[in-house]
């Protein structure tokens, strides 16, 4: 059978695009063009390999503006939320690894000094980590305390003006690449923020091997023994969770579009596939079972593009809650993943391996699933906010 | 330096492109378009010479409303202002005519140092304005440059051929046209996107340029579209089926078409 004229993309058919401004679709168009020319021909490779050329592409998000891109002054271009979504959703369709390099160095780190940084720190850090030209990691989560960051063993202590910072953080995306580190650490008083040279004695980051998922992204554990630090090293805006808790806001904001991008890339893929393949005689697109998982698909994807880009007004309206990021985060990733597995049904066997992104998109969701909040964290967060009552434990 | 870059809107080649059944010309209303690729590089090739030095880049297009698009691309990459041309008797034009309200616009402009233009449009691909332009603005005409270096009052071209490699000279101001082995364009950056909004737009029409309705539109034009008709569909290939002798069956196709 012929392949039917003209089939329409998925988000085409939600008309989605007319809900974006132009200046933000601009700034869409020119990470997906980067996505196509630079990422898309390596990145199966990198996967393969679990490498990634980091420094070097640093360099080039910076030239172009991704890194902390919705952040105002200190070298940043200063974009709308919105835009910073919708960078997010390219960068993902390329792959989560790439996407995880600019929500650490944006969100996380870069935010984490925007936010809560003094003068010197900001002026020091932001216009370098904005070129690309320093790399900067996030250290809040610790081998046994993920979901509970409140319970970490990480201490700072005073010794004269200076703050001695000793534990481990796990998990550290960027963290054997990176300039500089954001950690936090327990206080006598309460949890306090630490700018950390990563050239500091005492501070190394061994990179976590055999991952079977995330492979095109480094992932480190941070080792702090006595890494002794100038009393101008703590982050001087705040102290308690809700410190780099306001990060993690930032960057799951980030992962609402980033997870539909994959999606998006694996459904795109799958029904280009469907058209070709042929089975029996005629393409597997044609068969009605194929129509009903690409249908369902195509909803759940434009489903979860109508919320982010909502979540993206309100957010550029500066009315975006906490737990408003959460309903983003819950739906989209997980409706993202079950997209990546579907697909992988109808490639079938040549699913499993690089050659398409499938696979290599479903292994990464499942890091995106539990990281920046588990999926259950953020039911929970939705559970509170519906019934009063807080079940985290 | 002050540069004026001619740069044009034309269909996007990855979607269909046709023609209006009306008049033969192209059809520019139902397709997307955007700036040609071709003049991409010589949007980069004047901000490079601008960025080493001073002066400013000017992109000049003439073309229908949509045409805007190809002067904001230019504008996110880094030039600094834009001349829109657009005047309903222009529909149709020939490159004889394309030429002339260029030559116009530009003089118009000032009297820029350079004038850079890509070596063909896409749509077109004839790629005789640059020459005609150079012949209208009295300019020497240096073309089809994948090198251009400019020291003081002097350009200085390489230009690729079959059998030989030019090295050109030209006392400014001079045209020069490039193809695409000169640079590689960039990226429009974000701040290069947010910036582009508040850079200053001039529209102009046939009668802020002196030019007379009679003197372009398809009417006026030297060279017409007769008929169009779409290329068959590719037919399958041969398939050279091996009894022994695949090998050399391979290698008279290949000699046939004077692959080998």
């Amino acid at each position: 059978m012929a392949r039917p004229p003209a089939p329409t993309a998925p988000l085409e058919l939600f008309g989605t695009d007319a809900l974006i401004g132009e200046e933000d679709r601009a700034i869409r168009d020119t990470v997906r063009r980067f996505v196509e020319d630079r990422i898309r021909p390596e990145i199966g490779e990198w996967y393969d390999t679990g490498s990634l050329p980091a420094r070097d592409l640093a360099k080039e998000l910076g030239q172009l503006g991704v890194l902390g891109m919705h952040l105002e002054g200190y070298g940043c271009a200063g974009t709308s939320g919105t835009a910073y979504g919708l960078a997010c959703m390219e960068l993902e369709a390329g792959d989560s690894g790439l996407r995880s390099l600019v929500s650490v160095q944006g969100s996380l780190a870069m935010f984490a000094i925007w936010k809560h940084g003094s003068e010197e720190q900001k002026q020091e850090w932001l216009p370098r980590m904005a070129a690309g030209e320093a790399i900067g990691c996030f250290g809040l989560t610790e081998p046994d305390f993920g979901s509970n960051p409140a319970g970490m063993r990480t201490r700072a202590r005073r010794d004269g003006d200076d703050w001695v910072l000793t534990g481990n953080k796990m998990w550290i995306t960027n963290g054997s690449v990176a300039d500089v580190a954001v950690v936090w650490a327990q206080t006598d008083d309460r949890i306090r923020g630490f700018v950390v040279p990563t050239d500091t004695p005492g501070f190394s980051a061994p990179e976590i091997k055999r991952k079977l998922s995330l492979r095109a992204s480094v992932t480190s554990e941070l080792v702090l023994d006595e890494v002794r630090l100038p009393g101008s090293a703590v982050l001087p805006e705040v102290a308690g969770l809700s410190g780099p808790l306001s990060c993690l806001n930032e960057a799951r904001y980030g992962i609402v579009f980033g997870a539909l991008g994959a999606a998006r890339d694996c459904l795109e893929t799958t029904i280009r596939y469907a058209q070709d393949r042929q089975i029996f005689d005629r393409s597997l697109a044609s068969y009605q079972l194929t129509q009903a998982k690409l249908a369902d698909m195509t909803l759940e994807l434009g489903k979860g593009m109508l919320l982010a880009l909502h979540l993206g007004r309100l957010k550029d309206e500066e009315r975006l809650a906490p737990e408003q990021v959460s309903l983003g985060k819950l739906n989209n990733v997980r409706e993202a993943i079950a997209i990546a597995r579907e697909c992988r049904t109808i490639l079938g066997a040549a699913g499993i391996t690089t050659e398409y992104p499938v696979m290599r998109h479903a292994n990464n969701l499942e890091s995106v699933l539990t990281y920046e909040g588990t999926s259950e964290v953020h039911q929970l967060v939705i559970g509170k906010a519906v019934t009063g009552e807080a079940a985290f434990r | 330096m002050n540069i004026v870059v001619c740069v044009k809107y034309v269909p996007d080649a990855q979607a269909e492109r046709t023609f209006n059944a009306s008049d033969n010309t192209t059809d520019r209303e139902n397709v997307d378009g955007l700036l040609s690729e071709l003049d991409e590089y010589a949007v980069e090739a004047a901000l490079k010479l601008v960025e080493a030095g001073e002066g400013e880049v000017t992109v000049v297009t003439v073309g229908p409303d949509q045409a805007a698009d190809a002067i904001k691309k230019a504008l996110q990459m880094g030039a600094d202002k834009g001349v829109h041309v657009k005047d309903d008797a222009i529909h149709g034009s020939d490159a004889i005519a394309t030429s002339l309200v260029l030559a116009e616009a530009i003089k118009k402009i000032g009297s820029p140092d350079l004038v850079v233009t890509g070596m063909a449009s896409t749509d077109g691909t004839m790629g005789v304005v640059p020459t005609m332009l150079a012949e209208r603005l009295g300019l020497p005409a240096v073309t089809y440059a994948s090198e251009l270096t400019v020291d003081g009052a002097k350009a200085t071209i390489r230009r690729d051929g079959d059998v030989s490699t030019q090295t050109i000279e030209a006392t400014l101001p001079a045209l020069i046209s490039v193809t695409d082995q000169i640079n590689e364009p960039r990226y429009p950056s974000f701040k290069g996107i947010m910036a582009a909004k508040k850079k200053p737009v001039e529209e102009w029409s046939l009668a802020d340029l002196g030019v007379e309705a009679g003197q372009v539109g398809l009417d006026a034009a030297w060279t017409k579209v007769e008929a169009f008709a779409a290329r068959p569909p590719r037919s399958q290939g041969e398939i050279v089926t091996d009894e022994g002798d695949g090998g050399k069956k391979l290698a008279e196709f290949l000699a046939s078409r004077k692959f080998i």
